[in-house]
């Protein structure tokens, strides 16, 4: 069961500087796991709280598709899927965020 | 130091006034590794707010895609600050994750969307830590050197 995972370049120091890499899982909370295995660090740049949630200014595509649409961390993943993470582009003149 | 060409800085100006009083934002993507501004794409502020920009999910995934298809990066990444000086927030620079971008800020803050100098301003975010940079507006890029 491989799937494909992008990764963005603010990401890559954990993966060697590999732009994609594969991993397993038969769900995204599952993928992340195994790529927390296997790159050590990630985890924590794509969710965050408890119980863990995707980061607020983090998208995860799978073929395609922006996870918060698709059940976010429980989206079902398998062999072959394409795994897209992308950071948000964005921000703004106030601090109150 | 970024290089632009005019005919781009004056897409991103007139963008920002376009815009005003909410926040303008887009990139210019550019031939991977070679810092060239070359392609202008203006982008929807799906925040559509005065204080809050960001790239809706599904144009941002598509945009990189086209990217991805075409060996091009993120050169510049450009917004508006309509009411504040164009130098980047502390919201600008949690959100930075393009390490090879120059940010460009451009402030609509004194003629809002009626011709007159904006101020454009372009930065370096990397590891939370910002460095302005010159901005040298040129009537074209020069010619690409062949690798």
């Amino acid at each position: 069961m491989a799937i494909e995972v992008r990764v963005p370049t603010i990401l890559r120091t954990y993966t060697d500087g590999e732009k994609a890499v594969t991993g397993e899982g038969d769900s995204l909370a599952a993928l992340i796991a195994d790529l927390e295995a296997r790159h050590p660090g990630i985890k924590e740049r794509l969710v965050e709280g408890e119980p863990e949630q995707l980061r607020r200014f983090v998208n995860v595509y799978v073929n395609d598709e922006d996870v918060r649409f698709t059940g976010g961390l429980e989206t079902a993943l398998s062999d072959g899927d394409q795994v897209v993470v992308l950071p948000a582009v964005a921000g703004g003149a106030t601090d109150a965020r | 130091m970024l290089t632009i060409a005019r005919e781009t800085y004056d897409a991103i100006v007139a963008h920002a006034r376009r815009d005003h009083p909410d926040e303008a934002c887009g990139i210019v993507a550019g031939p991977e590794g070679t810092d060239r501004p070359e392609r202008f794409v203006p982008m929807v502020n799906a925040a559509g707010s005065p204080t809050f920009y960001e790239f809706d999910s599904t144009e941002l995934l598509a945009l990189y895609k086209e990217m991805w298809a075409r060996d091009e990066e993120p050169v510049v990444i450009y917004h508006s600050h309509t009411a504040t000086e164009a130098y980047p927030s502390r919201t600008d620079i949690g959100l930075a994750n393009e390490p090879g971008a120059h940010y460009v800020l451009v402030s609509t803050r004194e003629h809002g969307p009626d011709e007159g100098p904006v101020e454009f301003r372009s930065f370096r975010i990397v590891d939370g830590e910002v460095t302005e940079e010159e901005v040298a507006v040129v009537d074209a890029l020069p010619a690409r050197s062949t690798p």
